[in-house]
């Protein structure tokens, strides 16, 4: 809401030298966001003067028809001057305004005297765009008032201040310089006169004509409906300079008398109203319901298809307009309307909500009907445009009609000590009710307070809306500090202090976390290879994505870090890790990705059951949290000490169990093949005997998708998972003192076994002496069959309370060898 | 050597004069002072103390002394192979400093080569200032909460006395799942953690909850559809607004330091009320910049003041959505966004920089911020 000062000043007797800032200041400290303070015709600077236009000499030699005037700016200022004009708005004699050679217009255009289209243009007729005032750039400005010689500046109101301010959704009162003006008086301990309560003298209605029938419909849809007739109205009639200022000030663009005055009242009481052409109407104008199918042609030339919920206004032809949010085409007033009927109405919020958004139309008119206008000023309104149009445009007052279900005001019930309580500083029951007063409520009562809220306050409805009221002009400023106690916690849970630890260690560990987007597409799950029956494909669906592209969310995290892969190395960046911890989303097995058809909205009176919170529950997607890492070009970076080391599937490996480790877990690494990975050099990451995840080297078309260099590595790991199976409370170890025996043992098994399997078998094997194994060795050769290869493997062994004797030592390496032998055919390499 | 002086035979030994042994230590401490290193050293140690020197023969005569000259003559000798002993451990203590000194010299390398052989690995800003924050309040017995990121309507919107139709919903451009009318959205803010929170637990209830948050943003330098917030609630008997600021003005401490104001502003949230904006005094300019062109300041665009938050007392008509008592119990929620507080703690000046993955950003800041 733009609000230019002298249009306030009209509203609230503000001392002279009180300036926009300060204003601006006590708005923001009671909760009116003033954004900026503008300056009509900021950027201007020089002289501006009324000049009169003498003489037009048209010079019709150029591509376009161009004017060669004579302007008499007085004789202060140098008298009659040529200037050449491509504007073709105006004639001899009309005022116009003169930018004198040395002026300076917004964008430091400086105006010079210069030679054009064959003479010496001494200064230049401005349009409102030229300097900075609105957006109009059809012609130049053509005064109606002034005097030759004057300066301008003061006639256009330049420097005239204007407050920028975004008005929250529940001060829909604000909408409009009535509202700012009122809290204004409050912040200056002024009184307030509010023109929303004087009804306009008007004429009596003539004799000749009558008011124009109305009527509501469905009062679910409208609480107040009034229409006023103005017959003989003149439609040439222009628009008065000073409306037509005030309008371009508050960011509107005048249009015509009739329309201006309609938007110059809404911006001044808040009411939006609409003129429709009587000569256009058939009968009775009513408000209602539209029924489904019926179609309306709007101001915006667009042909609507209506919905039984959409609220409209219609005579006996039909719909002519939807009611609040933009009138029909066809029953709109034009430049020849001579008959003019006023509406100025309350519609229900809601529905007016709901018609806006159906149809996308968001105006002027819905936004404060979204709000809640004023429940009684329809008929102060419509009085006081009617007042202006009979005073610009003339014609007979024809009277108004009105419809109107009871208005009955809310009334609230507080303590009276309730603000004090809630702010935490003393206000007393005398500062309540002033400053409740100063809002506009009625108050009574004592301790306990009977508030009647006024109409123009619908967002006040709860004790605490008071509250608030109360705490804000008594200045949040004031508020003391104080800190409260909170009973004793319990720190991060274990899963938060693990999840950091995950993050930590990948870090640790030379990996760079990114936060990537958690959106994607049926293209990533191709380009990762997934089967049509992968879980990973059963992803949650946007029904709004920002990009077609990617409706769907993740249900892996390496999209994402495959795509910041990329993006590094178009940087420049060759050797990259990278990862993420974050949610991915999987639909559960009775989800599908069009959701679920008229879900359950619980009433919001009281805590929901149980039952109806597990049906919320049911409603969303799994999303556990995972860790992905993505290894491109070297792990390790070459240098004076010799070549960079490639990260390869064993890093990745690695990094699992690393991080398992740091957990606390024991990963189990087998041998997989899914995808997105290479088929042959993929790990399958175990806990518990449960697929938690893979590492490995990605499948070479994956890598290709992707356009990442070969042999790129990857991990991905479900952390929820790894996180519940890690160790909670983990026991002490037995640190054995007495001497360690080392025993190696190279087996030789055929190349389908897998070493994690043999060393298991080893470590079952050798007892519980075995302190650790270690494969230590891979040989694959002359020495060990086609299709074998020999594994070496360290023991360690120890006894907790002996040195270990000979026999021992012999019958521990031999149990570990029979284990191979026995579970994977193993032989002891050299026997 | 001489034979046996048997029967006694009180004979003169040359070696045993005090001027041979006076000769024979001068020369070994010359040759132990010309050892140069261990090797000639050794040698004069053979040759000065080992069992054929002049001292160890001269030793052997002693014998052959009357017994009355016996005593003299062993005390000569002995005193002189002390010296000559003690000469030679020094000289070795010195060669052997030497050598390893030497040694040392010989392996010295210039360290200033570059090394990074591991590049280093990092956590990204937001992760690490999330959990800054975060540990401020459990400092305070607050504890974490968490919620889902694809959260039912009712969670999002109907309990937080955000209805249907309400202007409000449009302030906050929603991601629907599933449909627009199937009741799953991505969370447009982290205030559904509050109600699941106080659903969830036992009054009373301190909870911090940082977290993603989406919106139909496109990406700009100002704007990202996914973000973070952090989110803090305190629910209880007697909490007031003041409670609020003094816990706002704790964190604002905690994270710009001291001496940093904040300011409340009164504004509108639905799930709270009274509502404020939170706004932090610049930091930067310390609102110097105001009204004074001469010293323009980026960081608060000379406004002195910079939006940080929002926050509030919880509405009474949340608290009786999570079913608490608003006759007993009352509370206050704040929430800000944590790329804010990033861009303007750190002069991050491009929202972009956090989100496209870049190594470089991250690394920059380390495990820490």
């Amino acid at each position: 809401m733009r609000v230019p000062l002298e249009w306030l000043r009209d509203l609230v007797s503000l001392p002279p030298d009180v300036d926009g800032r300060e204003i601006a200041d006590r708005l923001i400290a009671a909760g009116l966001e003033v954004e900026a303070v503008e300056s009509v015709g900021a950027g201007v600077s020089g002289p501006l003067i009324v000049g009169r236009v003498l003489s037009i000499d048209e010079l019709a030699d150029f591509k376009k028809p161009i004017r060669w005037c004579q302007v008499d700016i007085g004789e202060a200022h140098g008298g009659v001057r040529g200037i050449v004009c491509g504007a073709r708005n105006f004639s001899s004699g009309d005022l116009v305004v003169v930018a004198l050679p040395g002026t300076v217009l917004p964008g430091d255009f400086v105006i010079a005297s210069r030679r054009t289209y064959g003479h010496v243009s001494d200064g230049m007729i401005c349009s409102q765009r030229e300097l900075g005032l609105g957006d109009d750039h059809d012609g130049i400005i053509v005064l109606d008032s002034g005097a030759v010689g004057d300066d301008a500046s003061a006639l256009l109101g330049m420097g005239e201040q204007i407050l920028d301010i975004a008005v929250t959704p529940d001060r829909g009162y604000a909408l409009c310089v009535r509202g700012v003006a009122r809290e204004v008086a409050t912040a200056f301990g002024l009184l307030f006169d509010d023109p929303g309560l004087q009804l306009a003298d008007l004429p009596p209605p003539g004799a000749s004509v009558a008011p124009w029938d109305c009527g509501v419909d469905d009062p679910s849809m409208c609480g107040l409906f009034t229409l006023r007739r103005i017959v003989g109205f003149d439609p040439t009639a222009p628009t008065p300079d000073w409306m037509s200022r005030r309008l371009i000030a508050a960011g509107m663009r005048p249009v015509s008398l009739a329309v201006d005055v309609t938007n110059y009242v809404m911006l001044e009481l808040g009411q939006p109203l609409h003129a429709f052409d009587g000569a256009k109407l058939t009968g009775s104008v009513r408000a209602g319901r539209a029924a489904a199918g019926e179609r309306l042609e709007t101001l915006d030339h667009v042909v609507r298809t209506l919905d039984a919920d959409d609220v409209v206004i219609r005579d006996d032809s039909g719909v002519i307009g939807l009611a609040g949010t933009m009138g029909g085409l066809h029953t709109e007033i034009d430049e020849r309307s001579t008959d003019v009927v006023l509406e100025a109405a309350r519609f229900t919020p809601e529905p007016v909500a709901r018609t806006a958004r159906r149809h996308r139309l968001s105006s002027e008119a819905s936004r404060r009907f979204e709000r809640g206008v004023d429940r009684v000023l329809a008929p102060y309104a419509s009085a006081r445009a009617a007042q202006l149009l009979l005073q610009y445009g003339g014609g007979i007052y024809a009277g108004m009609t009105a419809w109107e279900s009871p208005y009955v005001p809310t009334i609230i019930e507080i303590d009276a000590d309730l603000p004090a309580r809630t702010a935490g500083m003393p206000i007393d029951h005398a500062t309540t009710t002033a400053r409740l007063s100063e809002v506009g409520c009625a108050v009574a009562g004592d301790d306990r307070l009977s508030v009647t809220v006024p109409p123009w306050r619908p967002d006040l409805s709860d004790p605490a809306d008071l509250v608030e009221e109360v705490v804000r002009l008594e200045g949040y400023d004031n508020i003391p500090s104080r800190l409260p106690m909170a009973p004793a916690g319990y720190g991060l849970t274990r899963h938060q202090r693990l999840r950091r630890r995950a993050g930590i260690t990948l870090a640790g560990l030379g990996v760079v976390d990114v936060l990537t987007y958690p959106f994607t597409g049926h293209l990533d799950h191709d380009a990762l290879l997934l089967s049509a029956d992968d879980v990973r494909r059963r992803a949650p669906r946007l029904a709004n994505p920002l990009s077609d592209e990617q409706p769907l969310l993740r249900t892996t995290l390496l999209p994402g870090l495959l795509a910041a892969a990329r993006r590094n190395l178009s940087r420049g960046t060759d050797s990259i890790a990278v990862s993420e911890i974050g949610r991915v989303f999987v639909l559960r097995d009775h989800q599908q990705p069009d959701g679920t058809v008229g879900p359950l909205r619980p009433a919001v009176d009281g805590r929901p059951s149980d039952e109806e919170l597990d049906t919320l529950e049911d409603l969303l997607p799994d999303q556990p949290h995972h860790a992905a890492v993505v290894l491109v070009g070297d792990i390790e970076v070459g240098g004076w000490w010799g070549p960079g080391r490639p990260a390869t599937w064993s890093d990745a490996v690695e990094l699992a169990r690393d991080l398992g480790g740091a957990l606390g877990a024991t990963i189990i690494v087998r041998q997989g093949s899914d995808a997105p990975f290479h088929p042959g050099r993929t790990a399958a990451l175990e806990i518990a005997g449960r697929l938690i995840g893979h590492a490995g080297e990605l499948h070479p078309r994956v890598t290709a998708a992707y356009d990442l260099p070969p042999r790129v590595c990857a991990l991905e790991i479900d952390l929820d998972a790894l996180i519940e199976a890690a160790v909670d409370v983990a026991p002490a170890p037995n640190v054995g003192v007495q001497p360690v025996a080392k025993e190696d043992i190279a087996l030789v098994v055929a190349d389908s076994v897998s070493a994690a399997d043999v060393e298991a078998a080893v470590r079952a094997g050798a007892g519980e002496l075995c302190e650790d194994v270690r494969l230590f060795d891979v040989y694959v050769g002359p020495q060990v069959p086609e299709g074998h290869r020999s594994l070496a493997f360290a023991l360690r062994l120890r006894a907790a309370d002996r040195t270990l004797s000979a026999e021992e030592i012999t019958a521990a390496r031999e149990g570990a060898i029979a284990a191979a032998a026995g579970r994977h055919g193993a032989v002891l390499r050299g026997s | 050597m001489s034979a046996p002086n048997n029967p006694y035979d009180p004979v003169g030994v040359s070696a045993l004069e005090p001027a041979a042994v006076d000769a024979a230590v001068q020369a070994a401490l010359v040759s132990i002072a010309k050892a140069a290193d261990l090797d000639q050293l050794k040698s004069a140690r053979l040759e000065h103390a080992g069992d054929r020197s002049a001292l160890a023969l001269a030793n052997r005569e002693i014998g052959a002394l009357p017994p009355a000259a016996k005593a003299e003559a062993g005390k000569r000798v002995g005193d002189a192979r002390a010296v000559v002993r003690a000469a030679l451990d020094q000289r070795l203590v010195e060669l052997e400093a030497e050598r390893d000194a030497r040694a040392l010299v010989e392996e010295s390398v210039d360290v200033t080569l570059s090394t990074g052989r591991r590049e280093a690995g990092a956590r990204h800003p937001l992760t690490t200032l999330m959990e800054l924050m975060g540990e401020v309040f459990i400092a305070m017995g607050y504890e974490v909460a968490e919620g889902p990121e694809v959260e039912a309507e009712w969670m999002n919107f109907d309990a937080l006395n955000v209805p249907p139709d309400h202007p409000a919903r449009t302030m906050q451009d929603t991601f629907f799942v599933g449909s627009e009318d199937s009741g799953v959205v991505l969370r447009t803010h982290t205030s559904p953690i509050q109600l699941r929170a106080m659903l969830a637990r036992d009054l009373p209830v301190y909870v911090v909850a940082p977290g993603k948050v989406f919106r139909t943003d496109e990406l700009d330098a100002t704007h990202t559809p996914v973000f973070h917030q952090i989110e803090g609630l305190a629910i209880d008997e007697g909490i007031t607004m003041a409670d609020l600021k003094g816990t706002l003005e704790h964190l604002a401490t905690s994270m710009f330091g001291p001496g940093v104001r904040i300011r409340l502003r009164p504004s509108y949230f639905p799930f709270t009320e009274p509502s404020a904006e939170l706004d932090l005094q610049c930091f930067v300019c310390l609102g110097a910049s105001v009204g004074n062109p001469d010293a323009p300041c980026r960081t608060c665009s000379s406004e002195g003041w910079i939006e940080w938050g929002g926050c509030g007392m919880v509405n009474p008509r949340v608290l009786r959505a999570a079913g608490i008592d608003t006759d007993r119990y009352s509370g206050f929620a704040f929430g800000m966004g944590v790329e804010r507080t990033l861009m303007f703690r750190h002069g991050v000046t491009d929202m972009r920089d956090m989100v496209e993955g870049d190594i470089r950003f991250s690394r920059a800041f380390g495990w820490e911020v």
